[in-house]
């Protein structure tokens, strides 16, 4: 019998995982909370059946993201008794950095690239794992499974080691690091299939429900929490809205949307008009920000 | 609408994956063919769009048309050269297969980047640009896919736009292809003729070639039959990792390479031989009865066997082996040159060993396939290769399982990937490399001859035809460049045993003498082939003995009626008429063999077909 596309792609990520286990002096797997990590943990907890997970995971947490998604994390944690280690750029929070006061730009450098940084140098981490697709974006489809950093953490998209086989290269020096993505031939269809196949618990953002929100620029914002500055005589309004990528709810955008079910969701997507990272406000500066983002270190 | 999707989500579960690559010479229109494809699937999202035709303006090639090639070219460098510099992978699905596309660079430099989408797929799209027919590239390309075994290649013929979709361009460029690809392993070669720009042939067959009735590049994607047929061969699987739970558990982790097994059946463990029956087997994280090809499984054995990474569980029937010294096909894909005998680590799938090249055999030019001189390998150049590590691994031949037949060559200082190799076949006890430590014998003399020394103990009647075929035999084992040597009867009582008559003593010490002197020949490595009556199995067995494994009885059997019919020598004549006493078969006894190796009737076939036979034989036992 012939394996079907998803049955190939669950075996080939446990292969990868699998050879990161066999060959990392200290492995951590970032998790993000989102879909993809939802996913990549689904897949880590199958890798090493019936044995707990032989890494611990790491949150990086900017202070700015989702109440629900905080919630949903402690809770997966608690269910499935995991080993969770949860980073925040404390220079960053004493210095009261926020997508508000600093722009989104600066928000996501110290928050987030620098706390990763900082996390992995702190821990000695010699392998992350990470979500990313490269289906999610141009300059992805050409980054590596195994994909090398410096001691900077630097990425350097013109010299990566040739990939061949399901032959991975892990060898490093010390204080290099390597960040390993397993879901790197899922599409974001391939992610939403398996998490309806084997009923993977998601956070209750993606699904549709009346949520308080304003307006931004074009873009759906939801009141979180009462740290978003309301203009003047502005009122949130209540839209059934949901989330299609989940970050820090001030550079996430929301969508307008009736979907409810997993089955909404597909068939949402099935016939959606824009693509995925749109809702990330972060990719917006211009059509090569992410590369530069990801020489500089960022995930 | 729900249930719709539930429908639909059930109808994409049986989806199949498949991988392909889409190579050729630059310009060919690789990266148009592919963000075709991936418009045509609709999987081109609005804001993509809009993105990619305000580009297009802007940078684009096709004026007003939208540059589809746009779509691919990821990083920022090679937007502003315009080129493809690295493999890009890209996902479509149509309601049969989901897809894996490598998109690899055109460019003579990046030669190793497309043999690096080529290891990982299943199906080679080749595009060749209709006015230039083929190039240097297109060629370079197709070696690369064959030698990195991919069996099922589709010939695009781009750009008919521009030849007027002209059949007999068309054809012209498929029959020199063919002609080229001719020495090439390929199972099946389809060719279509397209228009990536325009969409021709590219969904649905086009009006514009009315002449073509073959399949859309679609159709063929979504029907080519790519499963290989390792379901069958032994099953193999590379130990990546032990999972130990407890004293209870300890399950050994891997992806199935080759085959299938199941629950209770038997298998061993290389290197330690050690033999075992499968007690359990989760695939992935489930219970299974049984297990096959490209699952990533954990498997319990019913007895405790020491087991580690690096280690193969095999059904017993597979001929994976240890191995120290190989012969292998190298790609070079570092800047800095490739020397023999500078020390790198070898990695395999599971295991690894440093080592060195021995010795670089010859470089091949990819361009005319010919074998070249040369003390180095440069970046992108091909090379066989000897090989020795440091210590041994499990391997086989790629031709027999990509898994184990497969290495990448990682620089010590940098730890970069300098090299990508295959698996030609092992070199037993590493005769051609390192004499110092050796005694020269027999396995050391044959290695050197590229062959395995044995004796071809002919016997039969006089008049059976032994000479006659031996000679034939010689010949073509000569001509397959096999050293080899033939003591024949007549010819040796001439000599060495001039002194011996024909009463059963001196019977008995002929072919004491001879045994012996065959057995300092296949001491020297030859293949020897010995042919005399031999009448006596005592004596045939004393040759058996002295020999061991290497000899073949080779029976050319033949009714004496026959024989003595053809009587070449007169002999059978003067034995009836009493003037030759003790002859073999009228008043001397020949004992047939009871079990000879090969069999020959030589009164049902001709002389030429039983060498034939007979050397057919030595391949298949891999003699030679």
């Amino acid at each position: 019998m012939s394996q079907t596309h998803l049955d190939s792609l669950e075996a080939e990520s446990i292969h990868i995982m699998r050879e990161v286990v066999a060959t990392a002096d200290n492995p951590v797997m970032l998790y993000s909370v989102g879909k993809d990590s939802a996913v990549m943990l689904h897949l880590a907890m199958k890798a090493f059946h019936p044995n707990k997970i032989p890494f611990p995971l790491m949150h990086v947490d900017t202070n700015w993201k989702f109440k629900e998604m905080i919630q949903f994390r402690d809770k997966i944690v608690s269910d499935l008794d995991l080993e969770l280690i949860v980073y925040i750029n404390e220079d960053g929070l004493k210095r009261r950095i926020g997508p508000f006061s600093h722009g989104s730009t600066v928000h996501t450098d110290v928050m987030k690239t620098q706390a990763l940084k900082q996390a992995l140098d702190k821990y000695s981490f010699d392998v992350a794992f990470g979500g990313a697709r490269r289906d999610e974006e141009k300059s992805r489809a050409k980054e590596r499974i195994f994909s090398f950093r410096t001691d900077k953490h630097q990425w350097n998209p013109k010299n990566q080691r040739p990939e061949l086989w399901n032959i991975y290269n892990a060898k490093k020096h010390k204080g290099e690091s390597i960040r390993v993505f397993p879901l790197s031939n899922w599409t974001e269809l391939d992610v939403w299939q398996y998490i309806y196949k084997e009923s993977i618990p998601i956070v209750p953002l993606y699904f549709s429900e009346k949520r308080p929100v304003v307006e931004r620029e074009g873009i759906l914002i939801l009141v979180d929490d009462d740290r978003l500055p309301l203009n003047e005589g502005e009122t949130p309004m209540r839209k059934d809205v949901r989330f299609r990528t989940l970050g820090c709810y001030p550079l996430t955008g929301a969508v307008e949307s009736t979907a409810k079910t997993l089955p909404d969701i597909i068939q949402e997507m099935l016939v959606s008009i824009t693509s995925e990272r749109e809702g990330r406000i972060i990719d917006f500066d211009n059509s090569e920000s992410m590369e530069k983002k990801k020489q500089g270190g960022y995930f | 609408m729900s249930v719709d999707v539930e429908q639909y989500l059930a109808d994409q579960e049986n989806k199949q994956l498949l991988r392909f690559i889409t190579c050729g010479s630059v310009d060919d229109g690789k990266s148009t063919l592919i963000g075709r494809l991936i418009y045509e699937s609709q999987l081109i999202f609005d804001d993509q769009l809009s993105e990619l035709k305000s580009t297009s303006k802007k940078v684009g090639t096709q004026g007003d048309d939208i540059d589809f090639a746009l779509l691919m070219d990821g990083l920022a460098a090679e937007m502003e050269q315009g080129i493809t510099i690295d493999v890009a992978y890209r996902f479509f699905s149509t309601d049969k297969r989901k897809f894996i596309v490598a998109d690899t660079p055109g460019h003579e430099q990046y030669t190793r980047n497309m043999a690096t989408g080529a290891s990982t797929a299943d199906v080679a799209i080749l595009l060749v640009d209709a006015r230039a027919g083929l190039l240097p590239q297109t060629c370079r390309h197709s070696y690369i896919v064959n030698m990195l075994g991919v069996k099922n290649i589709c010939l695009a013929i781009n750009k008919m736009d521009l030849v007027d979709y002209s059949q007999v361009v068309y054809e012209r460029i498929i029959n020199e292809y063919l002609e080229f690809s001719a020495d090439l392993n390929f199972k099946k070669i389809v060719s279509i003729p397209v228009s990536a720009l325009k969409g021709d042939n590219i969904i649905s067959r086009s009006t514009n070639t009315n002449w073509y009735d073959g399949e859309s590049l679609i159709q063929y994607l979504e029907n080519v039959n790519f499963s290989i047929d390792n379901e069958f061969q032994p099953f193999i699987l590379p130990v990546q990792w032990v999972n130990r739970l407890s004293h209870d558990f300890r399950g050994f982790c891997g992806l199935v390479s080759e085959g299938s097994i199941s629950e209770g059946d038997e298998v061993i463990v290389k290197p330690s031989n050690k033999r075992s029956q499968i007690k359990k087997i989760l695939v992935a994280d489930k219970y299974s009865p049984s297990c096959s090809i490209g699952q990533s499984v954990t498997v319990e054995l019913a007895d405790e066997i020491d087991i580690s990474r690096g280690n193969i569980i095999c059904h017993k029937d597979s001929s994976c082996d240890s191995v120290e010294q190989f012969q292998g096909k190298l790609l070079w894909m570092d800047d800095k040159k490739m020397v023999p005998g500078r020390p790198y680590i070898f990695r395999f799938g599971v295991d690894e060993s440093s080592g060195s090249i021995s010795k670089l055999r010859h470089r091949i030019n990819i361009n005319t396939f010919v074998d070249e001189a040369s003390s180095y390998l440069e970046l992108n150049e091909i090379g066989i290769v000897n090989i020795a590590l440091d210590k041994k691994i499990i391997m086989e031949p790629y031709t027999q399982s990509k898994t184990l037949g497969s290495f990448i060559v990682i620089d010590k200082m940098t730890n970069n990937t300098v090299g990508m190799g295959l698996v030609n076949f092992a070199l037993r006890r590493g005769a051609n490399i390192y004499w110092h430590n050796m005694e020269i014998n027999r396995d050391s003399r044959s290695t050197s001859k590229n062959q395995q020394a044995v004796v071809l103990w002919f016997t039969g009647l006089s008049g059976s035809g032994k000479s006659t075929i031996a000679n034939i035999v010689e010949k073509k084992l000569y001509n397959l460049g096999k050293h080899t040597m033939l003591l024949d009867g007549d010819n040796v009582r001439h000599g060495l045993n001039k002194d011996l008559g024909f009463t059963d003593v001196d019977r008995v010490e002929n072919i004491r003498r001879i045994a012996n002197v065959s057995k300092l020949m296949l001491d020297a490595g030859l293949i020897t082939i010995v042919s005399f009556i031999a009448p006596f199995r005592a004596e045939r067995d004393l040759a058996k003995g002295l020999m061991g494994n290497d000899i073949l009885e080779v029976f050319i059997d033949v009714p004496i009626e026959v024989a003595e019919s053809r009587d070449p020598k007169g002999l059978y004549k003067k034995a009836r008429s009493g003037a030759l006493k003790n002859f073999t078969g009228i008043d001397s006894p020949y004992e047939k063999p009871e079990n000879p190796d090969i069999h020959i009737e030589s009164d049902k076939v001709s002389a030429e077909e039983a060498a034939e036979i007979i050397v057919k034989k030595l391949l298949q036992k891999e003699i030679i």
